[in-house]
Order: structure tokens, then C-alpha cells, then sequence
């Protein structure tokens, strides 16, 4: 086998671990991805969707329309604490130093966890979009916008499973996963997921405009819905790109810097 | 296989080894032998590609360790001390994922996993999740893991530490049976016994520094401690026995007191088997013994007394 091979077969058979492991814990693994969406979902849309619909800051479309790519991206950041836990376990468990001393590609039990966060965010993604849907949200079907939206949604969706992996990676244990997990949660609440900025307070409004989410939201929206992409679109990318880099070098750091701990 | 020279590792300040050399031949067990913190951990962690070594020269069958640790790692199995088993996978998934990581053909996996599942007895737990395996069942399974790729070298940190007796038996069976099919073994342990019962030679780790080197029939014979406490009807009797060892006898001493005398042994059975021959010819008896074997702490007190 060439180097390559050897490293996607590597890869391959521990994306499937991870598989293995979400379906014997399907429950604890879905559940906690979705409650939180499913929870913005049911009150933003019956308690503050009259009032931000009656403002007119929308300009007349419906607010489930507005909100429901916020919430894809609320399942993307809530879906990442399961690979970290994940990520974490392997790294405080016996079964890490296995690995490290086999002759395998060396980050493969981390790409395993990033492709195997993808595939499960995605799945709960799709829920939500049911959901959505159950509840009024209508997207504008065009193939080419669509399949987009789609890329980029999935794009996203690796860039936090690789901040997932690193911030699992580079704590000692779990509690150490929850500090961080609990400062990325917060961020989503800071953009433009689930209301426009018109009515927030300038400096808040400007960081809500200008942090990593909101591009990637308003492009999906704007894809979803039919609206204007413009330069948002490479901005979301760039977003998107940048901070899979981050993640990958943050977590390949960890992983590295584990030898002399 | 394994040649050390010069090996050095410092966390922080604190220096873990400080200068070890090791040679290894191939095919055959080689213990480590220490108490916790002597640096035997680190040793196998820095021979099994783990750690880096902050100084010294390590080759592993042919290879430096500092520039191809990955043609190291396709040679080596390991064993650690902390169970390295996917607890949420079964048995079988378990090794099933080795061979898949080694690059085992379909086939021949299936063969070398049902050989294993079955030389370890763990054919009938092979379809239950890890975590439900007991103790002794992980450890079996640990080593196991780390035998599917037919390592030509194989670390055992503590194999059997925390294990009960009867699965500590069946681990040392199956250990010697690995020697004996020519593979390489360095293992360490707390125990004398264990070193004793498996190794071919034992080096003595202190404070990161081999104090001793040698095999366990001579190591033993250089450990004082071991002895047999002999117990008389009578002071008469004792100061006989005292002559006849030539013993130094104190008439005021605690030993005249308590009826009781200490004769060293060199070798367990047969010289208490020529020092009760020689009480039966001196007609002497007696009314109790003990035998007291040497412990590691007799080892230790020994040695390091002896390095300081």
C-alpha cells in the first residue's frame, strides 16, 4: 500500500469506530444535539416571532424564514459537544497511548471524530429542517442555490467539528470541555441568528455583523431564501476556511504537545 | 533488539532518569524491577515511541528511536499499565480494529482474532462491550490487542498489578508461552516473584538509575534478607545451633529470649533442606520455623545502600 492509501484506510477505520460508538450511545448522542434547537425553535418562534415580524424589520417575509438558519447553526455549534466528550474520553483513556505507539497516519483517531461529528450534525440538521418545515418554513427551491447552501452548511459544520476536536483534545477532562463549550455557545447568540441588528445597540450590533457566524448565516439564508449573497458569500467562506485552520492546527498542537505531559 | 545507552528524561526540574543503559537480545524476557516513581514507566513510555528522550541513544531492532520512530512502532506491541481497551466496543471489535489499523488482510484477521480470542479465553465474553469485562478479562484482551500485528517486541508495564491471583497465573502462562515462540519481552514490576517466575535477566531501577543487573539466580544470591527463623525448645538447643552456623551468640541478647535464630538462606529450598540435615545430624530439634523469602524491600535497602 502507498503512504496515501495506508492514511485513508487509517482514517477510514476510525470514522467507523466513532460511527460504532454514536450508535451504541444513539440516545445521549442525538438527543442533547437537538433539544436546544428544538427549544429555540418552539420560543423564538411563539414568543418573539409576532413581535419581530410586526416590526417590520424583516421587510415582509415570515420570521420562520428568518430563523431557520439560525437554527441550522445552532445545531452545528450545540451538536460539537458530543465530539469533543468524545474527543476528551479517548484522550484521558488508556486507548490514546495504543494508538500513538502503532505505526498508523497520526491524526487519524482526530479526523475520525471531525468526519464522524459531520455526519451526525448533519443528520440532526436535517431533523431540525423537518421541524422547520412542519412549522411554516418554506425555502426557495433552486438547485444550484440549494446545493450551495448546502456546501456551505457542511463546509461550517467541519470547521466547528475540528474546534470540537481540538477543545477535546486540549482538555484535561470533561469539565475542562464544558468551560470552553460554554463560551462557544454564546457566540451564535451574538449575531444575526435569530434577529436582525437594526434594533440592537451599536457596539453590540457591530460585533454581531462582523463575528465568524453571521456571514455564514446570512449567506445560508440568503441562499435558502432567495435573497442577495453578494460579498458575504467569500466572506462566509473565508470564515468557514479559516477556521477549519484554526482547529485542525490548534488540535494537531494538542495532540502533539500530549508526549511531554 | 533493544540497545540503551546514556538514556536521560527530566519533567521540569525533576529528573526521572539520569543515565540509563540496557541491552536487550532478542527472543528473550527482560525485567524491569523498582518501586513507584523509579522510573520504570517512563522507560517503556520513551522505548515505545511515547516520549522523547532527553538525551542517550536508543535503537530498537535496527532503528534509532530519535529518527524512525514509526519503523519502531510497526515492530513493538504495548501493554501499559492503564488499560488501553475501546471500553464501548466488544472484544472482538476491539481486535477487529487493530487489524484493520495494521492492515490485515480479511481473512487472516478473522484467523489471528479467533486464535487470540481463544488463546486468552475470552472466546465466549468476545461478542460483550469492554466495559463489562472484569479486570483480568481487560488485561487479557489489552495484551491481546497488542499481539495481532505479530510484534517482534513487546512492553508490559505492570501486567499484573491489581490483578488477583488466579488471572496473574494465567498471564504469566501466557507470557512465557510468547517467549517461547521467540518473541522479545521487556516487562516491569513491583514484584520480585514476578521478575523471578518470568525474566531471563532483571536490571533494578532507583531514583532513575540501574543499581543492578543481572539474571535472578544471581541477583538473589546477592540480596540478603531472605532466611529462615528457626525456634528451639530451649537455650541450649539454640546455643548449639548457633555454634553449628557459627552465628555470633549473644546469651543476653533478645535471640537467647525469645528461643528464636536467623540463618540465612541462598537459595530457598535446598539450603533449608541442608540446614535441616545438618540440625538432624547435630541432633538438635527444633520446635518451629518460618521461612522468610527476600522482599523487594530487602532488595531495595540492599542496593541503594549500596549506590549511596
Amino acid at each position: 500500500m502507498t503512504p496515501v492509501s495506508h492514511n485513508m484506510s487509517n482514517t477510514s477505520t476510525m470514522f467507523r469506530r466513532v460511527l460504532k460508538h454514536m450508535q451504541r450511545n444513539f440516545g445521549v448522542t442525538i438527543l442533547p444535539a437537538l433539544f436546544t434547537p428544538i427549544l429555540m425553535l418552539l420560543m423564538m418562534l411563539n414568543i418573539f416571532g409576532g413581535t419581530i415580524e410586526q416590526s417590520g424589520s424583516l421587510s415582509g417575509s415570515s420570521y420562520i424564514n428568518y430563523l431557520t438558519p439560525g437554527l441550522i447553526l445552532i445545531t452545528a455549534v450545540y451538536g460539537i459537544s458530543g465530539a469533543a466528550l468524545r474527543a476528551n474520553t479517548d484522550m484521558t483513556q488508556g486507548i490514546i497511548n495504543r494508538f500513538r505507539t502503532m505505526s498508523i497516519a497520526r491524526m487519524s483517531v482526530l479526523t475520525g471524530h471531525v468526519f464522524g461529528n459531520v455526519i451526525i450534525t448533519l443528520f440532526s440538521i436535517s431533523v431540525i429542517l423537518v421541524l422547520a418545515g412542519l412549522t411554516g418554513f418554506r425555502p426557495a427551491i433552486r438547485s444550484d442555490t440549494l446545493l450551495a447552501a448546502t456546501g456551505l452548511i457542511a463546509f461550517m459544520v467541519f470547521a466547528l467539528s475540528w474546534l470540537a476536536v481540538a477543545v477535546g483534545v486540549s482538555s484535561k477532562n470533561a469539565e475542562g470541555v464544558n468551560g470552553y463549550l460554554y463560551i462557544i455557545y454564546t457566540v451564535p447568540f451574538l449575531s444575526t441568528a435569530f434577529v436582525p441588528t437594526d434594533a440592537m445597540t451599536p457596539i453590540l450590533a457591530w460585533f454581531a455583523e462582523n463575528q465568524p457566524f453571521s456571514p455564514i448565516i446570512d449567506t445560508i439564508r440568503a441562499l435558502l431564501t432567495g435573497g442577495e449573497v453578494g460579498t458575504r458569500g467569500l466572506v462566509a467562506v473565508g470564515w468557514c476556511l479559516a477556521l477549519t485552520l484554526i482547529g485542525y492546527l490548534w488540535a494537531r498542537s494538542a495532540y502533539n504537545g500530549l508526549a511531554d505531559t | 533488539m533493544i540497545t540503551v545507552k546514556g538514556l536521560r528524561k527530566a519533567f521540569k526540574r525533576q529528573v526521572i532518569l539520569d543515565g540509563i543503559d540496557l541491552s536487550v537480545p532478542a527472543g528473550s524476557i527482560f525485567a524491569l524491577l523498582g518501586p513507584n516513581g523509579a522510573g520504570k514507566t517512563t522507560t517503556v513510555q520513551i522505548l515505545s515511541t511515547l516520549l522523547r528522550p532527553d538525551g542517550g541513544e536508543v535503537r530498537i531492532g535496527g532503528h534509532d528511536l530519535k529518527r524512525e520512530p514509526d519503523a519502531i512502532r510497526a515492530l513493538i506491541g504495548v501493554t501499559g499499565q492503564f488499560s488501553a481497551v475501546d471500553s464501548v466496543l466488544t472484544g472482538e471489535e476491539n481486535l477487529m480494529l487493530m487489524a484493520k489499523l495494521r492492515h490485515l488482510e480479511r481473512d487472516e484477521g478473522r484467523r489471528r482474532i479467533a486464535d487470540l480470542l481463544h488463546r486468552f479465553d475470552l472466546t465466549e465474553a468476545a461478542k460483550k462491550q469492554a466495559a463489562s469485562y472484569s479486570g483480568g478479562m481487560r488485561r487479557k484482551l489489552d495484551l491481546a490487542m497488542s499481539l495481532i500485528g505479530n510484534p517482534q517486541l513487546i512492553f508490559l508495564d505492570e501486567p499484573t498489578t491489581g490483578l488477583d491471583p488466579r488471572s496473574r497465573q494465567m498471564l504469566w502462562t501466557s507470557i512465557r508461552t510468547l517467549a517461547d515462540s521467540g518473541m522479545t519481552i521487556l516487562l516491569t514490576t513491583q514484584y520480585l516473584d514476578e521478575a523471578d517466575r518470568l525474566a531471563d535477566r532483571v536490571a533494578v531501577l532507583d531514583k532513575g538509575k540501574l543499581v543492578v543487573e543481572g539474571t535472578p539466580t544471581e541477583l538473589k544470591r546477592r540480596i540478603p534478607g531472605g532466611h529462615v527463623q528457626l525456634e528451639f525448645a530451649d537455650p541450649t538447643a539454640l546455643q548449639k545451633a548457633a555454634q553449628l552456623f557459627g552465628i555470633a551468640f549473644n546469651a543476653t541478647s533478645e535471640t537467647a529470649d525469645s528461643l528464636k535464630l536467623k540463618v540465612a538462606l541462598t537459595e530457598t529450598v535446598a539450603s533449608l533442606r541442608a540446614i535441616l540435615e545438618r540440625l538432624d545430624s547435630a541432633a538438635i530439634t527444633i520446635t518451629g520455623l518460618a521461612v522468610q523469602t527476600p522482599t523487594l524491600d530487602d532488595v531495595f535497602l540492599a542496593f541503594t545502600a549500596q549506590s549511596n
